[in-house]
């Protein structure tokens, strides 16, 4: 596991010099170092299909932000409810520590498989008569479902993209 | 040379561009089809396809880009593959057998490839700072 330190390493660095960088193209380059890191990550823990779609996703993410970002300036305000600000990220960090402290309790070993979810997909495709393949049931009657809704949110922001930039859209 | 529109930039990358567009398609598709097979999958095809026309749109300019965002083919192929995924979605929850296995990445490839193109045209060439520059 020295590789995914390493490169955990790498990733937190990264991310690092993208806040503290005063250029905004450095600090979307070591972004995009970052997501890189993270496809490693993916690969060197087996899990090469996450790694294709990291990587492709991170590609497509970059070129939106180096097109998009550039010249432009960001407004940054400093002034202003900074105690009622203050308290709020408090109590919101103190909160997502309570949380991860919760969940994190109930994981396994890292890199034992956490057989929960998957145990009950092979075993009810196994139990179904005329199934023959499991791969192909839990495609049809899990991912297909998984599927759906990964398309739903997809294609509800396509219709208010269109939407916005149709052609001879109302001023 | 300057037929396809002054914008974009020069002839090299232009037919460069040009020659590479159907392999990082056919890429896309490939992988999209072996999803259940080899690593890959039909998001990560739909995003290699989209990646291929932004290549394209980078290369030429964005009239190209945005005579594509506004024809009605882009939009009824999206929505088309949207309803057919739904309706094969319906079929299955209804207990139908159905051998979909090639329509359900056929469809996704379709509707992600499409969809963040367009919303890479809107969020690019649309914003304020473009349109000022003009």
């Amino acid at each position: 596991m020295l590789e995914v330190q390493v490169l955990i390493v790498f990733m937190i660095l990264s991310a690092l010099i993208a806040v503290q960088a005063k250029d905004l193209v450095s600090s979307v380059v070591a972004i995009g170092a970052v997501g890189i890191g993270l496809s490693m990550t993916f690969l060197v823990l087996k899990a090469p299909d996450l790694a294709i779609t990291q990587l492709v996703v991170e590609i497509l993410s970059l070129i939106m932000l180096v097109r998009a970002t550039i010249r432009r300036d960001l407004p940054f305000s400093t002034s202003g409810r900074w105690l009622f600000n203050t308290i709020g990220t408090t109590i919101f960090i103190a909160a997502f520590l309570v949380v991860a402290i919760l969940a994190l309790k109930d994981l396994g070993a890292f890199g034992a498989p956490g057989m929960k979810v998957s145990k009950y997909y092979l075993d009810w495709a196994a139990s179904r008569p005329g199934n023959e393949n499991v791969v192909a049931v839990i495609m049809g009657k899990f991912r297909a479902i998984d599927t759906l809704g990964e398309m739903t949110v997809l294609f509800a922001s396509i219709v208010g993209v269109l939407a916005v930039a149709r052609k001879n859209a109302k001023e | 040379m300057k037929k396809s529109g002054e914008k974009g930039m020069s002839v090299i990358v232009k037919t460069v561009s040009r020659l590479t567009l159907g392999f990082i398609l056919l890429y896309g598709i490939y992988i999209a089809l072996n999803g259940h097979r080899a690593t890959g999958g039909a998001f990560a095809g739909g995003v290699i396809a989209a990646l291929s026309f932004i290549h394209i749109m980078l290369a030429f300019g964005k009239e190209v880009a945005l005579r594509k965002l506004h024809s009605h083919v882009m939009r009824m192929t999206i929505s088309g593959a949207a309803i057919v995924f739904l309706v094969i979605s319906a079929a299955v929850f209804a207990g139908m057998k159905i051998h979909a296995e090639t329509l359900i990445p056929v469809s996704e490839t379709l509707v992600v490839s499409g969809g963040l193109f367009a919303i890479f045209v809107a969020l690019v060439l649309l914003s304020k700072t473009d349109r000022d520059a003009e």
